[in-house]
């Protein structure tokens, strides 16, 4: 059987460009609301009551936003580039990938809207309600069958690595959101989940670290495995290495999600069975790591004049770090000290500011001039400002909340000799003061750097043009 | 703890197929040349 996406000679790149520059808004969107909710920490008055901006309502709205709005329609947009280019055929159905486009960006406007005004299901990373639940997993269904009708129209035998990683990313989310998700509507914009207490909080954590492995990791790791050789110019560095990555990974990380369930009413037994798991992990991932970096070897003097292979390899080394960071703060000692702690949000961000943020820029920055016809952004300079803004704001901002984190977990088990408590927890807030100031800077200079990002993009698409690139002919495979 | 006899065996389930998908992609030769596979999105650019 043949299909129409096989015959075409031009891939579908309109739809790759809508994406890549919606992320880069949704990445200025969402670090904006971030840095607005830092300072709201800093000074809780600076809203005057306005419940609309209050952080209960704005902190889901910023994590939304940079997750789903900024990762996951960079996700959908580099992915639809790598599919096409790596099986040399295009989109399944342009049709659908449109409805993928609009459907993504309705469902992060019902975001935008409905979280302020309140409405929510209280689970973390997965806040929104019913409705937009459901709209979601059309998006979904309809992104697989672009993604996976594309791979099984290739024209070339072998799948790429990069394919795989994406393909895991979008089956295992899918399981994840109808599970997590399986709720009980009584209003338009009303449900209640069909699980209670522990079980809640079980399937919560299953969902929110599994999310965690296979959005923020598995899905960025594609971006990884192509983006980082066509930047180096030079395949990956072990290919053995990256299948072996990939099988290792999505095997082990099922069952990491309990070491956030820590000392809580969930069995022993469950503790650490996910505290085990979350250790091995640290394999997998330094393999992975590693394979990504060695990927440079014998050609280091790249970094020196190439700020996107710059983003790109310093995304990895924060990937290395957080993954490290991650296992050790998941055994129950280190998290007995760690846990409800600043350290928690540190940790998050190296991974989401560095990694996952890091990855995406050099990535995009790889993509966006080639989308418009150019060999290269507008402004090289800019890329070079904006990663070294970058780098910097991300090493303030954990540092600071590493320090805010240790000292917090440090007070509040502080205990005098009669036994009482030596510190109030009002005390360990305003301990923190100072460091939640250094955060807001940390987060203003991320900031300030992806809305140079925004310049240069809009800069590269007027400056360029959109010109279809040709499939080549593939010659022997079928 | 009911809910673990909804995610274990899930889990279970989930490990078979992705088990499946190693082994469809081991019979169909996915990785026969890997080396040369990591060279080829350099190929036709």
């Amino acid at each position: 059987m043949t299909f129409a996406n096989a015959q075409a000679t031009v891939y579908n790149d309109k739809v790759v460009r809508q994406f890549a520059i919606m992320t880069v808004v949704w990445g200025v969107v969402g670090m904006l609301v971030g840095v607005f909710i830092a300072a709201q920490l800093a000074w809780p008055d600076i809203t005057f009551g306005i419940p609309w901006l209050s952080y209960g309502r704005l902190r889901p709205l910023h994590t939304n936003a940079v997750i789903f709005a900024f990762g996951g329609t960079g996700l959908i947009g580099t992915s639809y580039y790598v599919v096409q280019r790596t099986c040399q055929v295009r989109l399944f159905s342009d049709k659908l990938a449109a409805f993928t486009f609009w459907g993504w960006m309705a469902v992060i406007v019902g975001a935008v809207i409905s979280l302020p005004l309140g409405y929510t299901s209280s689970k973390e990373y997965a806040e929104l309600e019913w409705p937009i639940d459901i709209l979601i997993t059309l998006v979904w269904v309809a992104y697989a069958i672009v993604f996976f009708g594309t791979i099984g129209t290739r024209k070339i035998k072998h799948i790429y690595v990069a394919n795989w990683f994406y393909g895991g990313f979008i089956l295992a989310i899918a399981l994840l959101h109808i599970v997590n998700n399986a709720e009980l509507p009584v209003g338009l914009m009303k449900s209640y989940s069909a699980y209670s207490g522990v079980q809640d909080a079980m399937v919560q954590w299953w969902y929110g670290h599994n999310a965690v492995g296979f959005f923020l990791t598995a899905g960025f790791l594609g971006m990884m495995y192509y983006f980082i050789p066509k930047q180096a110019e030079r395949p990956v560095y072990s290919y053995r290495l990256s299948i072996v990555h990939f099988w290792a990974l999505i095997f082990t990380y099922m069952w990491a999600g309990p070491h956030h369930l820590h000392y809580t009413a969930l069995p022993d037994w469950a503790q650490s069975v996910g505290m085990v798991f979350s250790l091995i992990l640290l394999a997998p991932s330094w393999g992975g790591m590693l394979n990504g970096i060695m990927t440079l070897s014998g050609a280091w003097h790249k970094l020196r004049d190439d700020p996107i292979l710059r983003f790109l390899i310093v995304s990895l080394s924060f990937y290395g770090m957080s993954t490290f960071e991650g296992p050790m703060m998941s055994i129950k000692t280190v998290n007995a000290l760690s846990h409800y702690t600043d350290w928690t949000i540190g940790h998050v961000h190296s991974g989401a500011l560095g990694w996952v943020g890091l990855i995406t820029m050099g990535s995009l920055y790889y993509m966006i001039p080639r989308l418009f016809g150019r060999k290269q952004m507008y402004s090289t300079k800019a890329i070079e400002v904006h990663f070294w803004i970058a780098t910097i704001g991300i090493v303030i901002y954990i540092a600071a909340m590493w320090i805010a984190g240790v000292m917090q977990g440090l007070m509040w088990r502080a205990v005098n000799a009669d036994g009482t408590l030596t510190y109030t927890f009002v005390e360990s807030v305003k301990a923190t003061y100072p460091f939640y100031v250094l955060r807001l800077m940390g987060g203003l200079l991320y900031l300030s750097g992806m809305v140079i990002m925004l310049w240069n993009t809009i800069k590269t698409a007027t400056s360029g043009r959109a010109v279809p690139v040709q499939i080549p002919a593939v010659v022997a495979h079928a | 703890m009911d809910v673990l006899y909804l995610l274990v065996p899930l889990s279970v389930v989930l490990v078979f197929f992705v088990l499946g998908a190693l082994g469809w992609a081991i019979w169909r030769g996915q990785f026969e040349d890997v080396e040369r596979e990591g060279q080829r999105i350099f190929e036709n650019d």
